[in-house]
């Protein structure tokens, strides 16, 4: 390592400065393809068990501050539903060991904390003991504005040893609409708070001029102010457990354990995706909407129906690395749904991590057997910082559930069927809103109850009924009185399990909920639906189908609270939106339609707002699920009975007497024999359906968003391009296709 | 490590495995002999005697056969082409693009919309099971899900001949 960077505000190791041990860990890998060119683990051949206890040790302090500080926040997504993490990172940034949480911030911290390195941090504004430093700025490492970083160093002897980060999702972060991840921004410049990587305390206490910067900028000073004091409270404890750690084990020891516990986490990555994968090429593309072409409140670039292509590409290989490419993505646009490389390797890896990577040293060590392309002017790469990243799960959720179907095709291929998931439902719709609450003050709401999303059917079962999100590992949809009726001015009128979201297969998809919400007591208040109205945005696997799409039920003007007074009944879902509870029961201006993603809209008291959440996707041919299953979706309410027969081609029938449906397994064989023929009868061959298709391409008889996805994807990547083309035999000089 | 028998793997390709059973084998180390059984488990399973390499999916397999051709094959028998071509453009399909079909599947407002995106149903020539749906736009090239390097998992991975 060169000395002649040396300088006086060196913080490194043996006087370098942290640029240079990055450079430095850096050229170590390129070289020898392990982590810090570790090829013997010592300290682990010496001693394993203390190894481990060093590890346990680790994790232990991390998960215990997590468990602890949570309780400082008064943020129902922070305190109820666990929407922080913490984690220790090396001088140089690679995670060492981590809580539990959201930890798909193990990584955008590690770029954070790389940012200040290669930013010359040391040098300006200087890095020492007590120091505070905070982040939430997507272009230095994050996913969205609203999860704010606070990052501390620990120092002995003169050294930075370790850096400690935590972050935590904050309500609202004072943008041009309302929420967390806010959707309604159309660029940087409107989608709130922005915190690029700085120092905002000394002495393990934050300036006051940070707090009333942040305060006077969000709709939820106080919770925000909380979520900092939470932050900062789990790192200091993280850090005195790291303290008693090395006062026990001795400096030297510590800090050859972090670099092993790394590369003990890249070995185990590849000893994993040796053992579950097969080697070669897999293609798991999906798709997502926004249908924003009549939406009013735009301004024209932003006022476009835009179809979104995320051709995701993975390649296994035969040393066990893994390669992602979404070479052939549409280009970013005039919305707050796009992406950073730093978000997207963050939802990569969260969903690698709860999959393949090896449990027992879940760090960084995976990211150094893991490569990715994010094409330069795509939503998954801007090439413009204006683009705007507030609400970047929108795409990021679609965009990544091929993950599990690349995965689940490995493991399938491979006999570990137990490890199979077709995909997940995305957390949507999302229910943003503000105003003035039951208190007479103002709110911002973010109800994160779409954690309540479904799984995708498993390899050998159906998926899990309304308890998943791929974001964070231990979702939780939070409690009605606590986490959502004390903030947000909506009563709940009912939340159940909403029938046909899980996609039909052989094994269902896990199906989501729903709840019905009255708004009371609120002078002026507006809200607005978060999801998926025009596509899918997951597919099945081996025959099964995807789950649903969301659509907007909502009723003004309405006799809710002449029912309250009468005491008659209300409604507590919608259930069949053919045949929906709510319109039975409520008068009023009915609101029912595709549009899933919608801006702002006035409510008034006794207003009704539907929150319909995503099933997971489904797997096998349908009519191989058992007629055992059917029975007892029909008995649980998990379908609605008139889809019965024409997806599974199940006759039963409901004997009237307790309720309960029953199958009539001969003419079930019979119904099914006759599915068989009719799917004999309307499908053709591929190559003769292909032969129309092609004529209707070349024809560009599409509509226009389609038609400009395709434009797009071309004129971003002619790998991409040519494969499209060469696929439907269409000609260079061709009028639509031929994007320079 | 626990043992993971034939007849467990057995119950978990059947779909009869119980859910406290699956939660002990997901807690448990993954065994490297898994693939060796579950391939005998699946020979068994067929009525035919080419030598499976390695499956693809609930029913299609990567199959040897006597002239040294290795191909995709259905459970029922069918043979497609070359496991190196997509065997979706030797099925069957349906596609769902209208209102109409779409809520055969999906109530209303449930479903995607025509003009935004179409279910391509492709089905097995020989038994007509479903093998695969594609959620895709209007005019999306046919997509090849999964292409193995056969010889790189055999001879790298799995430290044996593939002929």
């Amino acid at each position: 390592m060169s000395n002649e960077l040396k300088r006086e505000s060196a913080v490194g190791w043996n006087g370098n400065t942290l640029a240079e041990m990055l450079t430095h860990s850096e050229k170590l890998f390129s070289e020898t393809g392990h982590y810090f060119g570790l090829e013997k683990l010592e300290l682990k051949e010496r001693d394993p068990l203390r190894f481990e206890r060093l590890f346990l040790k680790l994790r232990g302090s991390l998960v215990s501050a997590r468990e602890i500080a949570r309780n400082i926040s008064a943020s129902p997504i922070v305190k109820e539903l666990g929407e922080l993490c913490f984690t220790v990172f090396t001088p140089e940034g690679d995670s060492v060991a981590l809580s539990t949480g959201i930890i798909v911030h193990v990584h955008t911290m590690s770029d954070a904390v790389k940012f200040m390195i290669r930013n010359g941090f040391e040098e300006d504004p200087g890095i020492k003991p007590g120091d505070i430093f905070c982040n939430n700025d997507v272009l230095a490492g994050n996913v969205h504005n609203c999860d704010i970083h606070t990052i501390i160093p620990l120092f002995r002897e003169g050294e930075l040893v370790s850096w400690i980060a935590g972050v935590t999702h904050v309500p609202d972060v004072g943008a041009r609409t309302p929420g967390s991840s806010p959707v309604g921004p159309m660029s940087t410049y409107d989608q709130g708070l922005t915190i690029p990587p700085q120092r905002i305390g000394e002495n393990d206490a934050v300036y006051r001029s940070f707090k009333d910067t942040y305060k006077r900028t969000s709709r939820t000073p106080l919770l925000l102010e909380l979520d900092e004091k939470t932050r900062l409270a789990g790192c200091i404890m993280i850090r005195e457990a790291i303290e008693n750690l090395i006062a026990e084990e001795g400096l030297d020891v510590y800090k050859q354990f972090m670099r092993e516990a790394i590369e003990n986490g890249r070995r185990g990555f590849v000893r994993r995706v040796k053992r579950m994968l097969v080697p070669g090429r897999y293609r798991v593309p999906s798709f997502c909407d926004v249908p924003w072409e009549e939406e009013k409140g735009h301004l024209p670039q932003a006022a476009v129906n835009t179809l979104v292509n995320s051709p995701l590409e993975v390649g296994v290989k035969v040393d066990g690395t893994i390669s992602t490419s979404l070479d052939g993505a549409s280009r970013w646009g005039y919305h707050s749904m796009n992406c950073s490389p730093s978000a997207l390797q963050g939802g990569m890896w969260v969903m690698l991590t709860q999959s393949i990577a090896d449990a027992e040293s879940v760090n960084d060590g995976g990211y150094y057997a893991f490569e990715q392309h994010f094409p330069v002017g795509s939503w998954s790469n801007p090439d413009n910082p204006e683009a705007g990243t507030a609400h970047a799960w929108h795409f990021l959720w679609s965009g990544l559930n091929g993950m599990f179907r690349f995965l689940s095709q490995g493991y399938y291929a491979r006999g570990f069927l137990e490890e199979v998931v077709a995909g997940y439902g995305t957390t949507t719709n999302i229910l943003y809103g503000s105003g003035i609450n039951m208190f007479g003050e103002p709110f911002a709401a973010t109800n994160m109850e779409m954690t309540g999303a479904g799984f995708g059917a498993r390899g050998c079962r159906d998926g899990l009924n309304h308890g998943y999100a791929m974001w964070n590992p231990e979702s939780d949809i939070g409690d009605i009185e606590t986490s959502w009726e004390l903030w947000e001015p909506m009563l709940y009128l009912g939340r159940k399990v909403k029938p046909n979201t899980g996609g039909p297969g052989k094994f269902r998809g896990g199906n989501a909920m729903e709840s019905v919400r009255l708004l009371w007591k609120s002078k002026s208040a507006v809200f607005q639906h978060v999801g998926h109205g025009m596509v899918f945005v997951n597919s099945g696997l081996f025959g099964g189908y995807p789950s649903n799409t969301g659509y907007r039920r909502s009723v003004h003007e309405t006799n809710a609270f002449d029912l309250i007074r009468e005491r008659k009944p209300l409604p507590s879902c919608d259930r069949d939106p053919e045949d929906s509870e709510i319109e039975k029961l409520i008068r009023g201006r009915h609101v029912v339609d595709d549009k899933a993603l919608t801006l702002p809209e006035p409510y008034v008291d006794g207003d009704i707002y539907l929150s319909v959440i995503q099933g997971g996707p489904g797997l096998g041919d349908p009519l191989e699920r058992s007629t055992a299953n059917i029975e007892k979706d029909l008995n649980e309410g998990h379908i609605l009975p008139r889809f019965v027969k024409p997806i599974y081609g199940v006759v039963c029938s409901n004997d009237g007497a307790n309720g309960n449906w029953t199958v009539d397994h001969e003419a079930t064989r019979k119904e099914r024999e006759q599915i068989r023929g009719d799917r004999a009868r309307r499908a053709i061959p591929v190559r003769e359906w292909l032969d129309k298709e092609r004529r209707r391409v070349l024809d560009a008889d599409l509509p226009a968003w389609v038609t400009r996805m395709y434009q797009e994807s071309i004129e971003l990547s002619d790998g991409w391009g040519k494969e499209f083309k060469d696929f439907w035999g269409i000609p260079e000089d061709h009028p639509t296709y031929n994007v320079p | 490590m626990a043992e993971i028998t034939k007849q467990v793997i057995g119950k978990m390709v059947n779909g009869t495995i119980s859910w406290d059973e699956l939660v002990r084998i997901m807690r448990s180390e993954k065994e490297p002999d898994r693939f060796v059984k579950y391939l005998e488990v699946l020979q068994d399973q067929v009525a035919w005697k080419d030598r499976i390499l390695l499956p693809l999916s609930a029913h299609l397999y990567v199959v040897q056969k006597e002239d040294g051709a290795r191909i995709v094959k259905c459970d029922c028998g069918h043979e497609f082409s070359d496991y190196r071509e997509n065997w979706k453009l030797d099925a069957l399909i349906f596609v769902r693009n209208s209102e109409e079909t779409i809520k055969e599947i999906y109530p209303e407002h449930m479903g995607c919309n025509p003009q935004w995106m179409e279910l391509r149903e492709y089905y097995c020539p020989g038994c007509k099971t479903q093998l695969d749906v594609e959620a895709v736009p209007l005019g999306y090239p046919v997509v090849f899900n999964f292409l193995p390097d056969l010889e790189g998992f055999y001879e790298h991975w799995l430290d044996k001949p593939l002929k």
